[in-house]
């Protein structure tokens, strides 16, 4: 089936099985390696991408279902050589170990600050919920998040 | 894993979408947001011959106020749901379980129908949909039919949507001003219920006038407390709400699994009863 979409700002138009999975497609259409698979069982939300703006595991989205949609990976977050706030602050706060589950991590924080720019730290660990770190570096994520809502011009409670 | 191949339409009406059944025959499939389906598919655990996305059918998708019912469009996400200003305010339980429906990604892409329509008896949405007596509006080819909650959920993921089916939309009476709670355990963040409560009570001068409650994950189908909504009538604190729980587990038929064996299923029922009738009553 033919799908257009837009990638990180570029419009790609593909030919893609219908049961192609959007991560596969990312990753092996067009290259978004950024974008990683962790756990194949839609627990582990190493995988998040914004989809038209909201945070979707792409493990569990169609390729196809993503057509006339745009897709916001990790690879598509900083401007030019200046880094998104939040993967600044993820270095800041070393908010990572191994850096598997991080691109996931990272998109996740984007789309919750979005809609809540103040969180408190109960309000970011529950906003991440649907993200896991098998390193359990929990604690660095939790102050990296909060360091990206102050970067970003919210102040966490 | 990579599903197994299969056919993929995209209808953009009911019309289309019932007629692209018919047409699959009993190996087709309704997928919305995917969020159940896709583990199924992704683990083999099903092989649809064609998929039939109704994700961007309008009809199916947004909230309406209409007479003294709120309706809502299978196909809304579960983040729209829980933001909805009138869900909030005439079907407060709705908006509290769904809070709780696995994680935001989740929420983004997965539906209020396709929750209701998969009847996964661990899923939160049909105990509330249960206790709230929700309608069900089901397109097929012989046009449209409306069924009670009460003959919604059939059995063990099996509900009253036949194969050539699909759930177009689900009404809840409005009922404003009343207390409300979804109380769920569960082991994990993300994870499914153990056993889940939802309760939802109207209070006159301090006492339980009418109480709801529906309970997930301790039969095959959600359940009605209904002996505890009975028993509930005139309570007027929480030593009250504790005894009127203590039935709460009659009527049920809990399973043993890796998680928890039938009687702590039952004594959570009890207990979990008893906490979301008080948060609800605010006792």
């Amino acid at each position: 089936m033919h799908i257009s979409v837009t990638v990180d700002g570029t419009a790609y138009q593909a030919d893609v099985e219908p049961r192609t999975l959007l991560v596969h497609w990312l990753r092996e259409g067009i290259g978004k390696v950024g974008t990683v698979v962790g756990c194949d069982t839609s627990n582990c939300g190493s995988c998040t991408v914004l989809l038209d703006g909201r945070s979707v595991k792409s493990c569990s989205v169609l390729a196809v279902q993503a057509d006339g949609s745009s897709v916001t990976t990790i690879q598509g977050l900083s401007d030019g050589n200046e880094w998104h706030p939040v993967q600044t602050a993820f270095k800041e706060c070393h908010g990572l170990q191994c850096g598997y589950c991080t691109p996931g991590m990272v998109m996740s924080t984007v789309d919750l600050l979005s809609e809540n720019p103040n969180p408190t730290e109960a309000e970011i660990r529950e906003g991440l919920e649907g993200n896991l770190c098998r390193c359990t570096g929990y604690h660095n994520i939790v102050k990296s998040v909060a360091l990206a809502a102050d970067l970003m011009g919210g102040s966490t409670k | 894993m990579i599903p197994v191949a299969f056919d993929y339409v995209r209808p953009s009406t009911v019309d289309e979408a019932v007629a692209a059944l018919v047409a699959g025959g009993e190996d087709a499939k309704v997928m919305v947001g995917g969020q159940s389906l896709m583990p199924v598919l992704r683990l083999r655990l099903g092989a649809p011959s064609l998929i039939v996305d109704c994700s961007r059918i309008d009809e199916m998708i947004g909230i309406r106020e209409e007479g003294d019912s709120i309706v809502i469009g299978a196909g809304t996400t579960h983040h729209a749901v829980m933001n909805n200003d009138l869900v909030k305010r005439y079907v407060t339980l709705l908006a509290q379980a769904t809070a709780t429906v696995a994680d935001p990604q989740i929420r983004h892409r997965g539906t209020m129908g396709g929750s209701l329509a998969h009847a996964d008896p661990a899923g939160d949405l049909p105990a509330v949909a249960a206790a709230l007596d929700a309608t069900f509006t089901i397109a097929g080819p012989g046009g449209r039919r409306t069924v009670a909650a009460s003959d919604f959920f059939v059995d063990y993921f099996t509900t009253a949507v036949g194969d050539d089916e699909v759930l177009a939309s689900v009404s809840f009476p409005k009922r404003e001003g009343w207390g409300s709670h979804y109380e769920k355990f569960n082991r994990t963040a993300q994870a499914w219920a153990i056993v889940g409560v939802a309760a939802a009570v109207r209070m006159e001068g301090g006492r339980i006038a009418e109480a709801r409650i529906g309970l997930t994950n301790v039969g095959t189908t959600p359940i009605r407390a209904r002996s505890v909504e009975a028993a509930l009538v005139g309570a007027a604190d929480a030593a009250a709400i504790a005894a009127a729980s203590e039935s709460a587990a009659d009527g049920t038929a809990p399973t043993t699994d890796i998680h928890a064996d039938a009687e702590y299923r039952s004594h959570l029922t009890r207990v979990l009863t008893k906490r979301a009738v008080q948060k609800a009553a605010g006792m």
